[in-house]
């Protein structure tokens, strides 16, 4: 397992070194002077130069480059350009705020898709399942910058049961976490479908009935806890969707998170900001997939020894 | 089992059909309404669907169904191209990187791996931030996100395909590497790709209504269906048929590209147990 661990671990230095690389080249895409295109045309060329040097792109492209690498490995990512505050503090102050609501999704999406997909699969092929099936492809299509608006119209608009916008109440949590949550449902229940269907067929299901145990047990305790590495799996893989979902669904319901802050950013085109926002939630994407890596060897240990 | 197979290709088809009508709305779309997607009818703002209007106006008082059908323009204009030079890179490469290995694949696989560390669309927000908001930005954008999942998606194929007889027999009969890559090799990796481009549209339609959802791509006055969706947020309250029916068209052409994918999918691999 060690070993195992290791390895991984290894492999992800190298794709955390290119990210940073490609965070850290973004500034140099800018068309023009990034600097100009940060202060605005009508900058005095005081102030760009002033900027230019606090950003330190006066300096040569290498050492630029070690710079925002040895910022990063003492944690610093600059300050903002609107507000002066540290990047750093800027982002781990959002940060509860997003790890609340993708953690909220993740709860509806798991509560809503686990017993849809057994119930599809073990009536596969009957109308409980079709409806399972279509629910989930329905869910799969619909964007959430359009499930969110229409929540919104319906809970708040027109029902007035729950906040069109903002946080503090558990309330808030609500439609932002529905609108989050619902695609990674749709992908949950049809892969735990799948996966259910393909345990059921096996023949340890047949010989647990033959023992006597009851069909709810052999389907829960047998069949369900085998299928359980593939859910897994997609739950980790979807945790990409989650977060570029969190900086949709963040803007739609005035959710005070690192994905609001990415698109606030942009609009005032707070470059060191942006780069924060970003490379932060690449890597919290590489650490999850590390994790997913590192659970799913610790599920199944033949994955270990390939 | 045959009742879920009939079943399948009654949704294939379903899919099918939205996806025609909906390239159907694309091309002779504003011939199917008389107004005008840019006129302003000022007094009219806000007003609910009617007869005239069967969507209602929106917020400068549009024609919400010329707006929708001139948004399936730019929506296919999206899916097109960058599915199209997505597949074109993404085969090229990965067809490289699985064939001759060593090297190449090594550094091919690592820009992969470091385009895949940025989840979903968030490289192409990045990349939007930092050129600009514009259509042609945007199709760059979801490009460069795009055509890592086709190279990955062929270079597995490919090396597969390399160890085949017939793959080994061209080479022995002394066909050049080009030859071998386009006549033999990247042809049997065609139904995947396929497959893959269908669910591509679904992504590209999607990503570009993101992106202007948030501001990042299409630019008003043009009307792309996530430009509009952005625009009836303002308006949740008063109007909700700004939201209502931009997102409807979305919805619709995804879920019929993403119904296209998976009975494509079922098509290429009978094996597969239906999802």
């Amino acid at each position: 397992m060690l070993h195992f661990l290791v390895r991984r671990l290894l492999l992800a230095i190298p794709v955390l070194l290119g990210v940073a690389t490609l965070v850290f080249s973004l500034i140099h895409l800018v068309p023009g002077d990034p600097v100009q295109a940060m202060l605005g045309e009508s900058a005095s060329s005081q102030d760009v130069a002033e900027l230019r040097g606090r950003l330190g792109l006066d300096r040569p492209l290498s050492v630029q480059y070690a710079a925002f690498l040895k910022g990063l490995a003492r944690g610093t990512l600059g300050t903002s350009l609107r507000t002066n505050e540290p990047v750093t503090r800027a982002i781990a102050e959002r940060l509860p705020a997003t790890f609340e609501l993708a953690a909220a999704a993740v709860c509806v999406a798991v509560v809503v898709a686990i017993p849809l997909g057994i119930l599809a699969a073990v009536g596969a092929g009957t109308g409980i399942d079709y409806a399972a099936t279509t629910l989930a492809l329905v869910g799969i299509s619909m964007p959430n910058f359009w499930l969110g608006p229409l929540l919104a119209i319906l809970f708040s608009v027109t029902l007035g049961w729950l906040p069109v916008s903002g946080s503090g109440t558990p309330a808030h949590l609500v439609l932002p976490a529905i609108t989050l949550g619902a695609p990674l449902a749709a992908v949950l229940a049809r892969m735990t479908r799948a996966s259910v269907i393909e345990e059921l067929r096996e023949p340890y299901v047949l010989a647990a009935r033959a023992r006597g145990v009851s069909r709810g047990r052999a389907i829960l305790r047998h069949a369900f806890r085998n299928s359980l590495i593939p859910i897994v799996t997609v739950l980790g893989l979807q945790m990409g969707a989650i977060l570029t979902g969190a900086v949709i669904t963040e803007t739609i319901f005035a959710w005070p998170g690192v994905g609001r802050l990415l698109i606030q950013s942009i609009n005032f085109r707070d470059f060191p900001l942006v780069q924060g926002c970003i490379l932060l939630i690449a890597v919290t994407y590489v650490a999850v997939n590390l994790l997913t890596d590192l659970a799913y060897g610790l599920l199944d240990p033949r994955i270990r020894y390939e | 089992m045959s009742d879920r197979r009939g079943g399948g290709r009654a949704l294939f088809a379903a899919g099918m059909v939205i996806v025609t009508m909906a390239a159907a709305a694309a091309i002779v779309g504003p011939s199917l309404t008389p107004f005008d997607p840019a006129a302003q009818d000022l007094p009219l703002r806000l007003a609910g669907p009617t007869g005239a209007h069967p969507f209602g106006l929106d917020e400068l008082g549009r024609d919400i169904l010329a707006r929708v059908l001139a948004g399936a323009r730019i929506s296919f204009v999206v899916g097109l191209v960058v599915v199209s030079v997505s597949a074109s890179i993404g085969t090229l490469l990965g067809a490289v990187a699985g064939y001759f290995g060593g090297t190449i694949d090594d550094l091919i696989s690592r820009v992969i791996d470091i385009l895949l560390a940025f989840p979903g669309l968030l490289l192409a927000i990045a990349l939007v931030a930092v050129l600009g908001p514009s259509l042609r930005n945007v199709l760059f954008a979801l490009t460069v996100i795009g055509w890592v999942g086709y190279a990955r998606l062929v270079r597995g194929q490919v090396l597969r395909a390399r160890e085949f007889e017939y793959v080994q027999a061209a080479r022995a009969l002394g066909a050049s590497t080009a030859r071998v890559l386009w006549r033999h090799v990247i042809p049997s990796a065609i139904p995947a790709i396929v497959v893959q481009a269908s669910l591509g549209m679904a992504g590209a339609i999607i990503g570009e209504a993101a992106l202007s959802f948030l501001g990042l791509g299409v630019q008003p006055p043009t009307p792309s269906w996530g430009t509009m969706l952005n625009g009836g947020r303002a308006h949740l309250l008063d109007a909700p048929h700004l939201t209502i029916f931009p997102g409807l068209a979305i919805a619709l052409l995804v879920l019929g590209f993403n119904v296209v994918g998976d009975g494509l999918r079922d098509l290429a691999d009978p094996k597969r147990p239906r999802r």
